[in-house]
């Protein structure tokens, strides 16, 4: 049995549920168990498929029968496997958190019964361009998802909403637009949009054709993925949306470009051509977004340029091309996919207990809610990268990476790395003093909420009382469930790292992906310049 | 492969145009110029697939040389349809606008105004600290009747200490101490 077959579910049951959940849209309960009940199946079902994979190595499906390199193709291997495991994880969670809000402030707002069906639709996107082993249906695989996030951006169509949503909309339709350009003349150029057919292909053209298509991808992936030059419609856009859509945007959407960029790196056009740039493009990333999280005086919007600094480090371990350098960052990814996730979760707490997510209104959570302090505290520390935490064993195996290749640059970077590091570290805490050590008289203009005491006194009853309905069960449950995953990350960094470095491996050998999709028969091309070092165990 | 010289010089003007009306600021001309580069991406898609031929299939002895690739038009048919939804919904937003602002241009972040106008002097995290901030009374320290530094003033321990306990409404500026 080919486990591969059971791929197309991952892609298929999200859809169904979507278009269930928009037939059950006048009953918001059923609507909810349906959309839980069936992302849970998903998850499970990709929990089967890594764990299939992990024992029997890369499988790839032929949609519709027809054969690859003519028709769609699937591929499970290690890395896509692993990315649907961890994004169906962070995405049920989100999911939890959103049906408990809703539930909480009683589905007041008249659109949010298109959440269910849109959200489906979204994580069916997100499944799609990770199994994709075809150029043009990762195409198809980016614009379901970027539709979806056009509505769930602009959802209730509030004035800051919308600009924000204007902004998004333009620039994901330019990188698609990009994305097209580069497809049709990798098309005119080959004759194939198969990706395991392109890796044999490619590398019959001339280096001038190949390093234009090669731009071509990198640029429309990096406007996705937010690397430096192309990351300033990131900290403007996702603030503004919901919480819960902007705990998904950040931890998945980004992800996705990243992965397309480790794809285009090591199956598309492997070798080093375009590693120096990208080294800098890193640098950059990571250096520019946390400097602009420092200015930053909103939570989200501080989030959002750590979000952006911290692609810089995924593509430093990508433009390593070496299995250190990529096990790393596959490992990263998958890190800050839940941790970055989990911190804007605990964002929305905070607003909805604070009244504001500006660190200048908001003071003496800690004393307040000692349950949400440590709800921040745990991803708010692994994000910045403090030992022994998933966030410091990442970028320890970047670093390691960067000082095993030894070159001028690659130790600018490991430099930029660590400042990077403790510039996190200190933007979280000054999050954290303000919003959870500050005195509550000590903020301008702080909620009222803030002021009441706990304890005894009248007043503080009344916050007693308010607690309940401020931070819903549901709510508080599904974020701690993914801190709590955050912090597993941690417990089996081991394994991980383990799944890491041999799909790393197996991306850079390329062969068991060619020959999972076009038969065991394909020759691969030998990659001459690639350098090839090996990690420490 | 030969390519059709008309489709070409059309496909070089729609991306022309195209890119020039996404960079005004009116929203209504952002989505004209998205319009024409989708469109002027699908005669790129059209024009890979190589000069015009007989429809796929067309009779079983056909020499495959004289068909038309088919693919490529497949994959405009499914671009068509997508720019079509991100044109729909792009009108919708423009409405929206419309509706809350009366006005047809991309607006400004005011965060991101509000922060480039912060000046660097903070007065929280650089100010220099006025009085003892320890949660933690000085009494217990220090004896009942002895007098602590405080910033620039002397006060009574117990007074500094009352000051700094937890539900002192010290925002009001005003003779030292004591829970108000």
């Amino acid at each position: 049995m080919n486990i591969a077959s059971f791929a197309p579910l991952a892609v298929v049951i999200p859809i169904l549920g979507a278009a269930l959940t928009f037939l059950l849209i006048r009953h918001s309960r059923a609507q909810r168990t349906v959309s839980i009940a069936l992302l849970s199946l998903t998850l499970l079902l990709e929990c089967w498929l890594l764990a299939s994979v992990w024992e029997g190595g890369t499988a790839a499906v032929n949609i519709g029968g027809w054969l690859p390199p003519w028709g769609i193709v699937m591929v499970v291997d290690q890395f896509s496997s692993l990315m649907l495991v961890v994004s169906s994880a962070v995405s049920l969670a989100v999911l939890v958190y959103a049906t408990g809000q809703g539930m909480a402030d009683g589905d007041s707002d008249a659109p949010v019964s298109i959440f269910h069906p849109t959200y489906l639709i979204l994580v069916a996107g997100v499944s799609n361009a990770f199994l994709s082993g075809d150029l043009f249906n990762l195409y198809v695989g980016f614009e379901i998802l970027l539709t979806a996030s056009y509505v769930l951006m602009t959802l209730g169509g509030t004035g800051p909403r919308i600009r924000a949503g204007v902004t998004y909309v333009v620039v994901s339709v330019v990188s698609s637009v990009l994305f097209l350009i580069a497809i049709a003349m990798i098309y005119g150029a080959t004759g194939t949009i198969n990706m395991a057919d392109l890796a044999i292909k490619l590398a019959d053209l001339d280096q001038g054709t190949r390093n234009l298509l090669h731009v071509l991808l990198l640029v429309a992936f990096g406007i996705k993925a937010a690397v430096f030059p192309l990351s300033f419609w990131l900290p403007d856009s996702y603030p503004t949306a919901p919480a819960p859509v902007t705990a998904v945007f950040a931890g998945l959407l980004t992800k996705v470009g990243v992965y397309a960029m480790v794809r285009t790196e090591t199956l598309l056009f492997p070798g080093d051509t375009f590693n120096t740039p990208l080294m800098v493009a890193a640098l950059l990333t990571m250096v520019v977004g946390i400097l602009g999280a420092l200015a930053q005086s909103d939570i989200k919007r501080l989030l959002s340029f750590t979000l952006v600094s911290h692609i810089g480090y995924m593509v430093f371990g990508l433009a390593m091309s070496s299995v250190a350098g990529l096990g790393a960052a596959v490992f990263y990814v998958a890190h800050h996919i839940t941790i970055q996730t989990s911190l804007f979760l605990v964002t929305g707490l905070i607003e909805r207990r604070a009244g504001s997510s500006s660190v200048d209104r908001i003071a003496g959570l800690a004393k307040l809610s000692p349950l949400l302090a440590v709800l921040f505290f745990v991803p708010a520390m692994n994000l910045a990268g403090i030992p022994p935490l998933s966030g410091f064993l990442g970028k320890l195996g970047l670093l390691q990476a960067g000082v095993a290749l030894g070159t001028p640059l690659a130790y600018a970077l490991v430099a930029g790395g660590v400042l990077t590091s403790l510039l996190t570290l200190l933007a979280i805490a000054r999050v954290w003093n303000r919003a959870f050590w500050r005195k509550p008289e000590d903020a301008e203009h702080p909620d009222p909420v803030l002021l009441a005491l706990p304890g005894g006194q009248a007043t503080g009853e009344r916050a007693g009382q308010q607690n309940v309905t401020l931070l819903p069960r549901t709510m508080v449950g599904s974020t701690l469930a993914l801190v709590l995953f955050g912090v597993s990350l941690t417990v089996f960094a081991g394994p991980l790292f383990r799944v890491a470095g041999q799909s790393a491996t197996e991306m850079l050998d390329r062969s068991s992906y060619i020959q999972a999709v076009l038969g065991d028969e394909a020759p691969v091309p030998v990659i001459a310049q690639l350098p090839r070092q090996e990690g420490p165990k | 492969m030969s390519v059709n010289l008309t489709l070409l010089t059309v496909m070089g003007a729609l991306y022309a145009c195209g890119i020039y009306l996404l960079l005004e600021r009116s929203l209504t001309r952002v989505l004209l110029g998205l319009m024409l580069l989708a469109n002027a991406t699908n005669l790129l898609i059209l024009a890979t697939g190589g000069y015009a031929g007989l429809a796929p299939l067309f009779t079983k002895d056909t020499p495959a040389g004289d068909y038309s690739d088919p693919l490529p038009q497949a994959l405009i048919l499914t671009s068509i349809v997508i720019s079509f939804a991100v044109t729909a919904f792009m009108l919708g937003i423009i409405y929206r606008t419309w509706v809350l602002a009366r006005q047809d241009e991309i607006q400004d972040d005011a965060e991101d105004r509000r922060v480039a106008e912060t000046p660097s002097f903070d007065a929280e995290d650089d100010a220099v600290i006025p009085a003892e901030t320890s949660e933690f009374p000085l009494v217990s320290a220090a004896g009942g009747d002895d007098v602590v530094q405080a910033g620039a003033r002397r006060m009574p321990a117990v007074d500094a200490a009352a000051e700094e306990q937890p539900g002192s409404q010290n925002v009001a500026p005003g003779p030292e101490g004591g829970i108000k």
